[in-house]
């Protein structure tokens, strides 16, 4: 029997890999890709916690220190958190999942992998050239006048890779308006892809602004005209203005594909339809907008009219209500189903306790008589790693493993892939909350030299992100063994409604379907399936899955 | 807990006691209804087919308005506190700090400066005026539960009451480059007699009154600057937090960081009735000197009592103002 033909094997060659124009070899170019910045982040992130088991840190210099954390957030914010789920996820499985071929402009999307890892190479440079020290947030007019590194060439990387979200973003949107399959109606879609959808108005709207922002600040950085610093004339807190109205959007970017990973899992591993199904498609699209009017809760204590911020605050708190939909919906999803503790429900079920913790303590923040106490302490550092790690990056990692076996046609280790979960969530917790009671204590964040009482929580801090550490260790064990020695997958082993998974192969072809798909039924209908579909299920008791 | 020792770190307190009970609540709520759910309906046999359970409208409605009721307590509270935090009182004694890389200057209204460190009375309402000669620092004390940015070209302010002697953190909680981690200091809470003493102790000094009061003439401020009818520039008698007239039609509200920018910036904005001639003291003046210029305008506005004693405009002698001392670099570190 030959094998079967799938895009993996279609071609092999380099070159059929670096001029792809399927979505779904580009989505493993961006895999392999936000992987490395995930590991030079994560490097950065275990120096900077080692030091800071001393109170003196007695490992790094602080030039050091400052680099460290600034290449720690610049990769992770720019080159991780926001192409992670769009990027990888999105580009494999948005055209799948609506029954297209490809996305609408397949060339564009490979572009747009050219110029991420262009911009990454700018960034890469800037490190290799003895890094840069001005956080990832750039305040000037530390960044644009004081600072005595490499500020203009980060600030590029970053306006070069902002080009490859807005590509994908514009990508996403007409790929999802034009190329449904007949009968996908939009209330069919499944919700990952209204999350895409809204995420990726986001990626349209708000990326240009970090763009012109950067570049401004490359402006003033290189030729001295006054934009940002006073002593130029300029505005110091303008600047401030305009990063976080990207940057707060952009944390929903980070997050709101998250949300409709979860959606998935939590439906397949409870056979199904998502509770409020509109109600959870609209809340994405709810927080899509008012996130772009939020951006002031982070500069309360910024010489900000006190009536801006009474504004910036009451949309916060009303920003929090669409998400509280979200996991209330989840959470009564449940509600007479059948549940199964698999890889990805667990990575899921520690998604919905983690981002909760996550976002409550995200209305501390938002609320203006604490925020001056919190703003800038370890207890935002704890926050918002609850969301992007215990949220985003949970979600993620959820999803890889729910949609590994389709990917890549392979099952991974049942029992490492669990244990590993478990690890990861008890190391997570470990590393973040100590740094909650800390912040509260007064830690400042961006800190190299703390106060002696501090090193408790510090030692804590570091233990944890040790086991933490050791957790994604193990998980680049297992997955890549996986793809050697796992199992070949069936088509549909979990098994989940879906196009992705009822209509096509593990791996999918090279133009997705054998057969151009037909919808003719809701999203998550569990109810409307037959025996046989059933029964398609690798039992739990499966050494893989 | 960490220590509360101003009256607002109390305030502060208890809402924070608030929300970390709401956090508890959903937080356990929710995880067990998960736990529950979880194992009620665990998977029994890998053919188990659940019914479909379409939405409740009822129960959407529900689930967004108690969040949504429960989000406007939590605004209101602390929108509350901010406005507490961010009035000063009218009795309020002011200090002025400078920050820069990487160190705080501060100035008490007796003249006595320290770096780093900052000693107040017990009691009192302390209000400081704050700006940096270089980039953003942030001045925290986390015992009081305030942080106030400090930013470069404008004046920002903060305000305690310490209730609790003692020594206490001071920290720049905003980003400002290598050392940033040790732009730290220390709080002193004494008893008013205590930091009376303390006040008496070292050398020759001026208040920050007197030393506007003087560069005021110096500079030759005072050659337009006074209340006799047909001087060039305004009368600055009584202006602090009055409002002008300008020339191009608005009106303003006359406060430190309008005092700044006519000092720096003096063609930008032109009172009603008056010529855009006086000269630009930008590079002339430090930053503590024109906290002192200004806490002496502030002073012939705000208290009648300094005005006619001592500071009255009028009795500068105007002969005074040829020697332009350049450049005035007293506080350069």
């Amino acid at each position: 029997m030959t094998e079967q033909k799938h895009y993996i094997n279609a071609e092999t060659t380099v070159k059929s890999w670096l001029l792809t124009v399927d979505h779904k070899r580009i989505a493993i170019l961006y895999l392999l890709s936000v992987v490395g910045f995930f590991i030079l982040g994560g490097t950065a992130a275990i120096l900077f916690r080692l030091d800071l088991m001393t109170p003196q840190g007695d490992l790094l210099a602080h030039e050091t220190y400052n680099k460290m954390f600034t290449m720690h957030g610049v990769m992770m914010v720019f080159f991780f958190l926001v192409p992670v789920v769009p990027a990888v996820l999105g580009n494999f499985l948005v055209p799948i999942m609506i029954g297209a071929r490809d996305v609408a402009f397949p060339r564009l999307n490979l572009a747009s992998w050219y110029i991420f890892i262009t911009g990454g190479l700018f960034a890469l440079a800037a490190l290799v050239l003895g890094g840069v020290d001005t956080g990832w947030t750039f305040y000037t007019p530390y960044s644009s006048t004081y600072a005595n590194s490499n500020v203009i060439l980060t600030g590029l990387g970053v306006f070069v890779a902002g080009f490859a979200s807005i590509l994908t973003g514009v990508n996403f949107i007409v790929t999802i308006h034009k190329m449904r399959a007949p009968g996908m109606t939009w209330f069919r879609l499944p919700l990952f892809i209204w999350a895409q959808y809204a995420t990726s108005i986001i990626m349209v709207l708000g990326t240009p602004v970090i763009a012109i922002t950067l570049l401004l600040l490359v402006l003033e950085r290189a030729f001295h005209i006054g934009i940002f610093d006073p002593a130029l004339g300029g505005d110091p807190v303008l600047f401030q203005h305009l990063f976080w109205f990207y940057s707060h959007p952009a944390v929903y970017i980070m997050i709101l594909p998250g949300f409709g990973i979860i959606s998935e899992l939590i439906a397949c591993f409870s056979r199904k339809n998502v509770f409020g199904y509109s109600f959870v498609a609209f809340s994405s699209l709810a927080i899509a907008i008012i996130g772009f009017f939020v951006w002031g809760h982070h500069m309360f204590i910024t010489s900000q009219s006190i009536y801006a911020g009474l504004i910036f605050s009451i949309l916060s708190f009303i920003i929090a209500v669409p998400t509280a939909v979200k996991i209330f919906n989840w959470t009564a999803t449940l509600y007479k189903g059948s549940v199964e503790f698999r890889t990805p429900m667990i990575y899921a079920l520690g998604f919905i306790g983690l981002f909760l913790v996550g976002g409550l303590t995200g209305l501390f923040l938002s609320s203006m008589g604490l925020d001056v106490h919190l703003h800038d302490t370890y207890f935002v550092v704890a926050h918002f790693h609850y969301v992007m790690v215990g949220g985003m990056v949970m979600a993620f990692l959820g999803g890889l493993h729910f949609w590994w076996p389709k990917m890549f046609g392979r099952t991974y280790n049942q029992g490492c892939a669990v244990f590993t979960a478990i690890v990861i969530f008890i190391g997570f917790n470990l590393t973040f909350f100590p740094q909650f009671i800390v912040g509260y204590l007064g830690m400042p964040r961006r800190y190299h030299v703390y106060p002696e009482e501090f090193q408790i929580f510090h030692i804590l801090s570091t233990g944890g992100a040790s086991v933490l550490g050791f957790g994604y260790l193990l998980m680049f064990c297992y997955l890549p063994y996986s793809l050697i020695k796992g199992k070949k997958a069936t088509a549909n082993p979990w098994p989940a409604t879906g196009l992705e998974w009822e209509q096509t192969t593990s791996p999918p072809p090279t133009l997705n379907f054998i057969h151009d798909p037909v919808v003719t039924e809701e999203a998550y209908a569990y109810a409307k399936k037959n025996e046989e579909f059933y029964r398609q299920a690798i039992p739990a008791e499966s050494k893989d899955v | 807990m960490p220590d509360a020792a101003s009256t607002f770190a109390t305030q502060v307190d208890i809402y924070y006691y608030f929300l970390i009970a709401v956090t508890l609540f959903f937080t356990f709520a929710i995880s067990a209804a998960l736990i529950f759910l979880a194992s009620k309906y665990r998977r029994r046999s890998q053919l188990d087919r659940p019914q479909e359970v379409h939405g409740n409208n009822m129960l959407e409605i529900t689930w967004t308005i108690i969040p949504l009721i429960l989000s406007l307590v939590m605004f209101f509270w602390g929108a509350h506190l901010y406005f507490i935090y961010a009035k000063s009182p009218s009795d309020a004694m002011e200090i002025l700090v400078t920050g820069k890389q990487w160190m705080w200057k501060i100035q008490h209204p007796n003249g006595n400066r320290e770096i780093n460190e900052l000693h107040v009375p017990l009691g009192q309402p302390i209000k400081l005026t704050m700006t940096s000669e270089d980039v953003i620092h942030s001045f925290f004390i986390p015992a009081f539960r305030i942080k106030t940015d400090v930013v470069p070209g404008r004046y920002t302010a903060t305000w305690f009451t310490p209730t609790k002697t003692g020594k206490y953190h001071l920290f720049c909680a905003e980003y400002c480059g290598t050392k940033h981690s040790e732009m730290t200091g220390s709080v002193y809470v004494v008893h008013p007699a205590d930091y009376e003493t303390w006040l008496s102790g070292g050398g020759k000094k001026e208040s920050p009154i007197d030393t506007g009061k003087r560069l005021f003439t110096e500079l030759g401020c005072v050659t337009c600057h006074h209340p006799n009818s047909g001087a060039r520039g305004p009368d600055l008698t009584d202006i602090f937090q009055h409002k002008q007239l300008l020339q191009n039609g608005k009106e303003i509200l006359v406060d430190e960081n309008y005092l700044r920018e006519s000092i720096l910036n003096p063609q930008k904005q032109i009172v009603l009735g008056y010529q855009p001639i006086m000269p630009t003291f930008k590079g002339i003046v430090s930053e503590t000197q024109l906290m002192q210029m200004i806490a002496y305008i502030k002073a012939i506005s705000q208290k009648p009592e300094i005005k006619d004693q001592e500071s009255d405009i009028s009795n500068l002698k105007i002969e005074d103002n040829q020697k332009l001392p350049l450049p005035l670099g007293e506080d350069k570190r």
